[in-house]
């Protein structure tokens, strides 16, 4: 595009076109400032930052299709979408950990390639992530400075202009922390300080907070928020990335919003609901509803009563019956996971219960979680639910070697035909049963984890996030499974942070916010908004407060 | 941005802050002065036991015994407290010792200084390969030691066979240098003493030496903040690589007659005295200083049990129970620090 065509057709361009003028021409900047003031942003100023049509794969699965978002200074904006948004691969790419696939980054209008962490903190990008990696040994002042200290004669670190630069940065953002104590032992809101002070150290004109607050308390947030007033004041732009809207719209100016790897809004936040980012979150085509066979709740499977662990969840009840899928809903960090993890044994708890068909499971024992007729699907497959370098064979087998050995010897063949018989009725492909499980694709893979703890037949089935990272047809087969599973009277709870896998597949869904069960929503009542909207401590629009039982979020617009 | 900046009058030191300052610095304090304690009780009840053992030569004797120790000492420091330890300081020592020794029968009238040089030579040569090895082939250096152990050994043993280096082939001069004192100490520590404040200072107060405190507190986040650390993690291995081959001079001219077995074993009492000196052994914490003091106590205890007369036996069995106690009272002192620290932060942790 030339210069000449821009300016010649300005007047006519809708807004998303003239946000673009700026960055794409800017190489031969001069004589476009004035059209960049006019616009359509009229914020005054030219973008600090732009980030147009960025694009990232990660082996089959398209992580950002169309990441765009335009900074100006003194701005803060807000990023907000659903897990699985774009939103993390888009702030990498910031930082400097991706490089895009395709798309470009200006900053200050000049195109830049980010190769390494410290290449973007050199182009004045710095990213202030929910659990800041500091070096504990070292102390708060050199946590800033490291590589950096300044220097007195002989380039010997000067540790008392060290401290007193530290010291003033933290005055200057009205916190009270000592720049030669020590980092270990410092709270999270403090370590994200100390980042944000290496920030300012550096010069960073973007400061990007990705979900800072998510570990803070009231007080620490609060505190957070000051800080990036100030930082504003100054003249810096800051990039928010949180789940909490209450927080966007107490701090932000404008929002940009994320689904699907695409950005599906970028405005002003005046004027905004907190419904009308709830909506664009959201809004995506459902892909058709199966018609659901509404299994026939049996006998009660699994009864959880006032279940407790300090800081993490409380007070979770809820029952899961034969032949029933009962989906766990809520933002990652919600304490889904960890309420699964203590249910089969792998967490303790502090207080509650967890019984199988009427018997109390034994605090934290997985071996009685199982001979109880509990299975688990573990979240990080790799990690915790296979083991990568043993077969496929003897992965699938490894859940019930008790069943296949006689006298202490595991029987080859009844491994093989286990794990063949299962292979077989889960269609994994595979090239061998003794080919290493590391092999497989990531959906394959998921198969032999679901196969190993079918070939136990249990009572109860709890999956955690069944089809992250696989592909679509694979998706589809398990989905397929658990519903085959659930008729065949399996209790099956499943956690999924996709809501059209939540309400393609379950009977009820539980929804989980800040540690506490905020709804139970039926099949035929429940909708993407009322589950976002429950799990962000929003009024759905539409549903009364009263169903969304438990403390409101503080501060909600 | 700076500019920005409001001319602030004076710091507000947070009651908190400082508090939590004076805590660190304290838990520090004790955990070198710790040693200090050990060794001066130690010493106090073995002269009281027997009065021979706080006599000048004794004394001196010590000294110059933990010259190499705390020299060796003082290359692994920079080495663990980048989170990697070197296990081959004993066979490079081994290896210096003999070539470099060699080269007064080989050329009559050698000037000292050259066997020096060529000792840090062949030192720093050993030092690089490891260097190398870890640092651009990202071995594990606890391996990639392991296994220059046995071949720089085997080079050793390879090259010498059944010959040794006998004392009257060497000269006078060479011999005496860990025996010349002023005021009664050994010229030798004090040189050594020197080298290790150098040492320590340099890792204080330089932006490399405090990388190695960066790497070894959390490697992770030393690659994110642009340390360039497998160029820190090569020099640290060729320093403790250089520092050996001099060592292995000096051991030379301390002992006189230099076989295939010189410096056998040392790499484990090394790691020992830099640990019981209060380096972390996972990196990140610790001095040159406490490491030295650490090769002095251990030195100290087997010269008190030889004047004792007990067994030898039980040398080994004490450095090993000082070796778990430093371990558990570091361990203890983190946790107790950690916890204390998040108290005075004021704020939930």
């Amino acid at each position: 595009m030339a210069s000449g065509d821009v300016a010649g057709s300005q007047a006519g361009e809708d807004a998303g076109a003239a946000a673009e003028a700026p960055g794409a021409t800017a190489g031969p900047a001069g004589a476009l400032a004035g059209e960049t003031s006019a616009a359509a942003e009229g914020a005054g100023a030219q973008p600090v930052l732009v980030l147009q049509h960025a694009a990232k794969s990660f082996a089959a699965v398209q992580a950002l299709i169309d990441g765009s978002i335009e900074l100006y200074p003194g701005e803060a904006h807000a990023l907000v979408g659903e897990n699985g948004a774009g939103k993390s691969t888009l702030v990498k790419i910031l930082a400097g950990v991706y490089q895009p696939d395709a798309g470009s980054l200006l900053v200050d209008g000049r195109e830049v390639t980010l190769h390494s962490p410290a290449a973007a903190l050199a182009a004045g990008i710095a990213v202030i992530y929910q659990e800041p990696a500091l070096f504990p040994d070292l102390t708060v002042a050199e946590n800033m400075f490291i590589g950096r200290q300044p220097l007195s004669s002989g380039r010997r670190i000067d540790r008392r202009a060290m401290r007193a630069e530290a010291a003033a940065i933290f005055a200057r953002l009205g916190v009270q922390l000592d720049p030669a104590r020590i980092a270990r032992g410092l709270s999270i809101a403090d370590q994200q300080v100390v980042e944000i002070g290496k920030a300012i150290s550096l010069r960073a004109r973007v400061i990007v907070m990705d979900e800072p607050t998510a570990a803070l308390s009231a007080a620490e947030v609060d505190r957070l928020f000051d800080v990036a007033r100030t930082l504003r004041a100054s003249g810096a732009a800051i990039l928010f990335i949180s789940h909490r809207l209450e927080e966007v719209f107490t701090l932000c100016q404008r929002v940009t919003v994320m689904r699907d790897g695409k950005q599906v809004l970028s405005q002003e936040l005046a004027g905004l609901t907190a419904a009308d980012l709830v909506r664009a979150m959201v809004g995506r085509e459902l892909a058709e509803r199966p018609a659901q066979e509404q299994g026939t709740a049996g006998e009660p499977l699994l009864s959880v009563e006032r279940l407790t662990r300090e800081g993490v969840f409380t007070d979770i009840s809820f029952t899961v019956r034969a032949g029933e899928i009962v989906a766990l809903a809520g933002l990652v960090g919600s304490g889904r996971s960890e309420v699964a993890r203590a249910i089969f044994g792998i967490d303790r708890y502090d207080a509650g219960s967890v019984a199988v068909r009427g018997h109390k499971l034994r605090r934290g024992s997985p071996t009685g979680a199982m001979a109880a007729g509990v299975g688990f699907v573990p979240e990080d497959r790799r990690q915790q639910g296979l083991v990568m370098d043993m077969s496929v064979q003897q992965n699938v087998a490894l859940a019930s070697l008790a069943r296949l050995s006689r006298a202490g010897l595991i029987r080859p063949s009844a491994e093989r035909g286990l794990a063949a018989d299962w292979a077989a009725r889960l269609q994994i492909k595979y090239g061998r049963l003794k080919d290493p499980v590391s092999l497989l694709s990531g959906g394959n893979q998921q198969k032999v984890v679901l196969a190993k703890w079918l070939g136990r037949k249990p009572a109860v089935l709890i999956v955690d996030e069944p089809t992250r990272g696989i592909d679509i047809a694979t998706k589809a087969e398990v989905h397929h499974l658990l519903v085959q599973l659930a008729r065949d009277g399996v209790g099956v709870l499943m956690i999924s942070s996709e809501l059209p896998e939540v309400l393609r597949i379950s009977d009820r869904i539980l929804v989980m916010r800040e540690g506490r069960l905020m709804a139970e929503l039926a099949h035929a009542e429940a909708s993407q908004e009322q589950i976002i909207s429950a799990a962000t401590g929003q009024a759905a629009p539409g549903s009364s407060r009263e169903q969304l039982a438990g403390p409101a979020g503080p501060g909600a617009p | 941005m700076s500019t920005i900046l409001v001319p602030q009058s004076e710091r507000p030191p947070a009651a908190a802050g400082t508090g939590a300052r004076k805590l660190t610095e304290r838990a520090f304090r004790v955990r070198e002065s710790g040693i200090v304690v050990v060794l001066v009780v130690f010493v106090a009840v073995t002269t009281a036991v027997q009065h021979r053992f706080l006599n000048t030569t004794n004394i001196q004797f010590i000294l110059t015994n933990t010259t190499v120790f705390a020299l060796l000492a003082l290359g692994e420091t920079m080495v663990v407290i980048s989170r990697n330890y070197d296990l081959s300081v004993g066979s490079v020592l081994g290896l210096s010792a003999y070539l470099s020794a060699s080269l007064f029968g080989q050329h009559h009238g050698m000037p000292i200084v050259v066997v020096f040089l060529a000792g840090l030579g062949i030192g720093l040569a050993c030092g690089m390969l490891n260097g190398i090895m870890v640092a651009a082939g990202r071995v594990p250096s606890l391996v990639v030691t392991l296994a220059t152990l046995y071949i720089f050994r085997g080079i050793d043993i390879l090259i010498v066979g059944g010959k040794e280096v006998v004392a009257n082939s060497l000269p006078g001069s060479f011999l005496n240098i860990g025996k010349a004192t002023v005021l009664g100490i050994p010229d030798l520590a004090i040189a050594i003493a020197v080298v290790i404040a150098i040492g320590a200072y340099y890792l204080r107060s330089f932006r490399s030496g405090r990388e190695l405190y960066a790497m070894g507190s959390n490697p992770d986040a030393a690659r994110l903040a642009g340390i360039p650390v497998g160029r820190r993690v090569f020099v640290a291995f060729a320093v403790s690589g250089a520092i050996a081959g001099v060592a292995g001079v000096l051991w030379a001219a301390q002992y006189g007659t230099i076989d295939s077995t010189a410096g056998t074993g040392y790499e484990l009492q090394v790691v020992s005295a830099v640990v019981v000196g209060g380096v972390a052994i996972f990196g990140g914490s610790g001095s040159a200083v406490g490491a030295a003091l650490g090769a002095l106590l251990l030195n100290t205890i087997s010269s008190a049990l030889y004047v004792l007369g007990i067994s030898p036996f039980w040398d080994q069995s004490i450095w090993g129970f000082l070796l778990i106690l430093a371990i558990t009272l570091d361990q203890l002192i983190s946790v107790r620090l950690t916890a204390a620290l998040r108290l005075k932060g004021g704020r939930r942790g």
